[in-house]
């Protein structure tokens, strides 16, 4: 079946949830893809505890134009780790976002795309 | 004329292991003949010794069969002497080589230019910026016009400003298939007293290359992208240049005499070529010299042809921008763009239906940044044996892409 018949891909690619800046975010961050050149912008809003393992994702948008997987990828994601602590989201793989993109084979260069939003997600998580 | 090659497909076993394959990525690497395939297995089962190593009968097969090659390939380019071919890996390589070796006899003091284009490969930029380091020296690059054409005004203007060492400029781009005037940038290059270094990746599978008539000094190019196989290369030079320069890497083969202390390099072209070569690739690219040596003027003409029809029909694409230059002036490479679509996405869509093209930016950053304006697009390209048929099945596949997509 075409990668691109997949409801879950399509809908989220056409109609991205999240998509969009937040004004004072705690945690803004950019991330560059360098096979194809996309670049992703994330912004994050916390609350906040003691611990910064409890901390749980209030808020969460991005910006950025990138191909039908990364955008795809990045709104189901952003609607999954609302609510999340940041323990939570350190726990995500690749093979859970490839789950919930109900996808079960793709190509290494294509894991890349889909990948691109975790890794930003997770590399804005470690500076706080 | 077409009809010519019709057949020519035959050649190439990977269209028998693939029939359906619609190959549109030749300037990334070309489809290799069989005769070229066959080179390798008979280097390995008749030649394979080191060469330039042994006394015995097995090692002069060898050596006679790299050697030869570098015969034929000086013979393809019409470089004077095969002193003057150095086999390398690559392109990369190639330019690598100048720019530690000879750029340090150039530049010396701080000062001085080197000039390279808006339309290079990364191969023919970073190798420079990292000699800028060391260096520091200015490095300029030429505009292109609007109809992505190297600008001469601004190469002449910056030949009159600055006082430019050497320019690095690519024959063909691998993005827009600009065709380089590379006999008048020469003509120029030596009214002003500066050197001249070609980056010939693209070009010479498709034109044919006189490395006598195009008055430059260095002239690069990889084997894989000529129908050769991959891990092997040329750098060519003028003998009195390579004399100058110093070896680029160190080690067996490039050395006359070696005391604890020091060494003194063996002549050229082995004082480029230290460590054991790929002379198995070597062979099989003099095999490819030979292959495209019949062909050479039909490839121009078949690639004529299937411009045209690229041209005539790719616009039943909505919204679709090609960025290149007229057809007279360029070979069979498209890059273009679908609005509002991304070239992943389509080259994805496409892959599907087994039609093989380039989605990114194609080892061009700069260019597409700032000329073209899009982080990536995707890339058509064509060679001997691409057909009529395989436009008709891009652009169904680019129809069904929208479609899918918008
Ligand atoms: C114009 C141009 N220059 C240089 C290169 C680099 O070639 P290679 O990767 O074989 O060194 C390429 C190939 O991608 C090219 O198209």
């Amino acid at each position: 079946m075409s990668l691109y018949t997949r409801e879950a891909i399509i809908q989220h690619f056409k109609n991205p949830q999240n998509y969009g800046q937040i004004k004072n975010p705690d945690i803004k961050i950019k991330h560059h893809n360098p096979l194809c050149g996309d670049e992703q912008e994330w912004f994050f809003v916390f609350n906040k505890s003691k611990e910064k393992e409890k901390w749980t994702v209030k808020d969460v948008k991005f910006t950025g134009s990138g191909c039908a997987i990364s955008t795809a990828s990045a709104s189901i994601l952003s609607e999954y780790i609302k609510g999340k602590t940041i323990a939570d989201i350190q726990k995500i793989q690749t093979s859970d976002i490839l789950n919930m993109m109900d996808l079960d084979n793709l190509s290494s260069n294509r894991i890349k795309c889909a990948n691109l939003p975790l890794d930003t997600i997770k590399k804005a998580i470690k500076n706080i | 004329m077409t009809d010519k090659f019709k057949n020519i497909k035959k050649d190439f076993p990977i269209f028998a292991r693939y029939p359906k394959l619609v190959y549109l990525d030749t300037t990334a690497t070309a489809q290799k003949p069989k005769c070229v395939i066959d080179a390798l297995d008979e280097f390995y089962t008749t030649c394979n010794a080191n060469v330039h190593r042994g006394i015995y009968k097995l090692s002069e097969i060898a050596t006679e069969a790299y050697e030869k090659s570098r015969k034929v390939v000086a013979g393809f380019i019409g470089a004077k002497s095969k002193k003057e071919i150095i086999f390398t890996r690559n392109t990369t390589e190639s330019i690598n080589i100048v720019a530690r070796s000879f750029l340090p006899k150039i530049i010396r003091s701080n000062q001085g230019t080197v000039l390279i284009s808006s339309m290079e490969h990364h191969s023919n930029i970073i190798p420079w910026q990292i000699m800028k380091k060391q260096l520091n020296f200015n490095l300029q690059v030429i505009k292109l016009t609007p109809e992505y054409e190297l600008d001469m005004d601004d190469l002449e203007a910056k030949l009159k400003k600055y006082n430019v060492k050497l320019i690095a400029i690519t024959h063909i781009s691998n993005v827009l298939g600009t065709i380089n005037p590379v006999e008048k940038i020469a003509s120029l290059a030596k009214k002003h007293n500066c050197y001249v270094l070609v980056d010939g990746a693209q070009a010479v599978g498709h034109i044919k290359i006189d490395v006598s008539k195009l008055g430059v000094d260095f002239y690069t190019f990889s084997g894989h992208k000529m129908m050769g196989p991959l891990g092997i290369g040329v750098l060519w030079a003028k003998e009195k240049l390579l004399e100058k320069m110093d070896p680029f890497l160190g080690g067996g083969e490039m050395i006359n005499t070696v005391s604890w202390q020091s060494f003194t390099p063996a002549d050229i072209p082995y004082k480029f070529e230290a460590g054991t070569p790929n002379a198995a690739g070597a062979y099989a690219l003099g095999k490819a010299c030979q292959y495209l040596e019949k062909i050479l003027p039909y490839i121009k003409e078949h690639e004529e042809n299937i411009m045209k029809y690229f041209i005539e029909n790719i616009f039943k694409i909505k919204d679709l921008t090609v960025y290149g230059p007229p057809l007279n002036k360029k070979i069979g490479i498209f890059s273009f763009s679908i609005d509002n679509l991304h070239a992943h996405d389509i080259s994805y869509i496409l892959d599907e239906q087994n039609i093989a093209v380039r989605a990114g930016h194609h080892c061009a950053m700069p260019l597409h940044k700032k000329i073209i304006k899009k982080p990536s697009t995707v890339r058509a390209s064509f060679y001997i044996y691409n057909t009529l048929e395989d436009i008709d099945k891009l652009i169904k596949g680019l129809q069904k892409a929208v479609k899918i997509l918008k």
